[in-house]
């Protein structure tokens, strides 16, 4: 072990080294996380100084707020859209784009690019795509289905969505499987097409258990991200029509900041976020068990 | 076989082309319609500019405050990740090479942080710094960056110091090194490559961020690019033109960074996912 002379003067290199961040993390992290934690328990508006202690009535709320229960199904609804779309786009990019075309590189880095621009833009860069443009197509053609924005139907703004996220987070995903099939070695590949297997069976005997833990990230990212979502969902739909697409971070944050019910609220950004942990623990724990070793 | 073979090649470049092409129309819609008069793209959308007009791009440049927008970005992002990289290395290799039960703790803490989302801390977060007065501050904004992003750039130091030889140091220490030298001196630019990791990863959330930002910094002239920006699309939604310039003036440049960095980013992409 490697240590300094003198007690005094190892402590202040232990606080030279760790103070900034432990500080600036638990100020920022634990402590709102803990006061957010206190906070489900009283009935704070925002303006009052004083709090009232209200046990757990904020929790008794949220269980009977059909808003948030409606929000919270429709977010499953494109959650789960938008994870196996994501995942399945992006691992068959990945698996073109290891196979040695030409320029795979360039193309790599082209599906990439949407990762490079925040959420808020992509949004309203689709939101004129889907009002404009492929009206302007639909009517040209003669397209039905695109002939009005598909924003201000209730039926297809959630599709717009799920599009949306979709093309935005591909190109991440297919990176991590990149990383992942370049890991596969070459020779159990070759030894299998020796064995005469063809390529549907290499792929679900060999490949495919190979690259579990780039499935398991992948699909642990995509459930945390399109979970959480509200970038997206404010510029491109705003929730509307008509609250068709109010996601579930859409709905918190409206219950606290404009509602001022910070109680229910954070006690909502709770419940969410004690949902979304099981279901990313259980994902994590069921795909493990599914590695294999080469 | 070969000619089987190159077929396919054929085949797959010329999806792939295609694919790709689709991927990336939007941003040239944009780009095409940024020149235009608004009566010009409501007839066509998908026509080619008449002439490169820059009147749209001189008019959001000024309505958007952009000089603005761009310089607190860039300034809040790279104070940021700047802070991230030093603070964070210097906190993983403590925690390495000191075992201690305290730092064990601390360790797994920051860990099992990272499965909180933002969300579930906001409003607290906003309570906590609004009553301190220390909201609307480009400042308090990166304080804030550094205690959200300090968790997986600790994470992902610690991975990597750990397979740096502690003789190394030992040697440092015995040539008379204090531990702060040891650290600037020989650790850290061995970490060269994983502080690359590190900035990308961070550059590419706080540049992008929208929801943080959007409740600390109300003042307009405080504003980062993605706030700027769409206050000026929720102002001029109906001017299609000028708000399409503004977006590519958003857009672009970061689109252009990526032209000369693409290697580092897949790569730091790449990196930090794998930890």
């Amino acid at each position: 072990m490697i240590t300094d002379k003198g007690f005094l003067k190892r402590f202040r290199t232990g606080i030279l080294f760790t103070a900034p961040t432990l500080f600036a993390f638990t100020t920022v992290m634990i402590v709102p996380f803990l006061y957010g934690l206190y906070l489900t328990f009283t009935n704070w508006d925002g303006i009052a100084t004083t709090l009232t202690y209200v046990g757990f009535e904020n929790y008794r709320s949220v269980f009977e707020d059909k808003a948030f229960w409606i929000s919270f199904l429709l977010t499953l609804k494109y959650v789960i859209a938008s994870v196996m779309l994501i995942n399945v786009v992006a691992f068959l990019l990945a698996y073109t784009l290891t196979s040695g075309l030409k320029g795979q590189k360039f193309f790599r880095a082209g599906f990439f690019i949407p990762n490079l621009i925040g959420g808020i833009l992509l949004g309203l860069v689709w939101q004129f795509i889907f009002s404009n443009l492929m009206v302007f197509i639909g009517k040209q053609l003669n397209l039905s289905f695109i002939e009005n924005s598909w924003l201000v139907d209730p039926d297809k703004a959630l599709g717009a969505m799920v599009i949306v996220t979709v093309w935005q987070f591909a190109g991440y995903m297919m990176i991590i499987y990149i990383a992942g099939l370049m890991s596969v070695p070459n020779d159990i590949l070759e030894a299998a097409s020796i064995d005469g297997a063809n390529k549907w069976v290499t792929m679900r005997a060999m490949i495919l258990p190979m690259i579990v833990p780039s499935i398991i990230i992948c699909v642990f990212l995509s459930l945390q991200r399109t979970f959480m979502v509200y970038d997206v969902n404010l510029s491109l739909t705003a929730g509307g029509p008509y609250g068709s697409t109010e996601l579930i971070s859409m709905h918190v944050f409206r219950k606290a900041f404009l509602s001022r019910d910070y109680g229910v609220g954070q006690a909502e950004a709770f419940v969410l976020f004690l949902l979304v942990a099981t279901i990313t623990f259980l994902q994590v724990y069921f795909s493990k068990k599914k590695e294999v070793e080469a | 076989m070969n000619t089987k073979w190159s077929y396919m090649t054929f085949t797959k470049s010329l999806l792939m082309t295609i694919f790709l092409m689709l991927f990336i129309a939007p941003f040239i819609i944009i780009l095409m319609n940024s020149f235009k008069a608004k009566t010009e793209i409501i007839s066509n959308p998908l026509s080619l500019p008449n002439s490169l007009k820059l009147t749209n791009y001189i008019e959001a440049f000024e309505r958007m405050d952009y000089v603005y927008a761009f310089a607190n970005s860039l300034t809040i992002t790279v104070c940021s990740v700047l802070l991230i990289a030093l603070f964070s290395s210097m906190t993983a290799h403590y925690f390495v090479r000191n075992k201690s039960k305290f730092n064990m703790y601390a360790f797994f803490l920051m860990v099992a942080s990272m499965i909180i989302p933002f969300q579930a801390i906001m409003i607290p977060l906003v309570k906590i710094y609004g009553s301190l007065e220390l909201l609307n501050s480009k400042w308090a904004l990166v304080y804030m960056y550094v205690g959200f992003g300090s968790s997986l750039a600790v994470f992902i130091y610690h991975g990597f110091i750990k397979s740096i030889p502690k003789e190394l140091e030992e040697a440092a220490l015995i040539d008379g090194c204090s531990r702060t030298q040891t650290f600037f001196k020989i650790v850290f630019p061995i970490l060269m490559p994983t502080t690359v990791t590190v900035f990308i990863l961070n550059v590419l959330w706080i540049w992008n961020d929208f929801l943080l930002p959007f409740l600390v910094l109300i003042t307009p002239t405080e504003r980062t690019l993605p706030l700027a920006t769409y206050s000026f699309y929720g102002t001029y939604s109906a001017e299609y033109g000028l708000v399409m310039a503004g977006l590519v003036l958003t857009i672009f440049p970061v689109i252009l960074v990526y032209f000369f960095a693409q290697k580092y980013i897949i790569q730091g992409v790449m990196q930090g996912s794998i930890k």
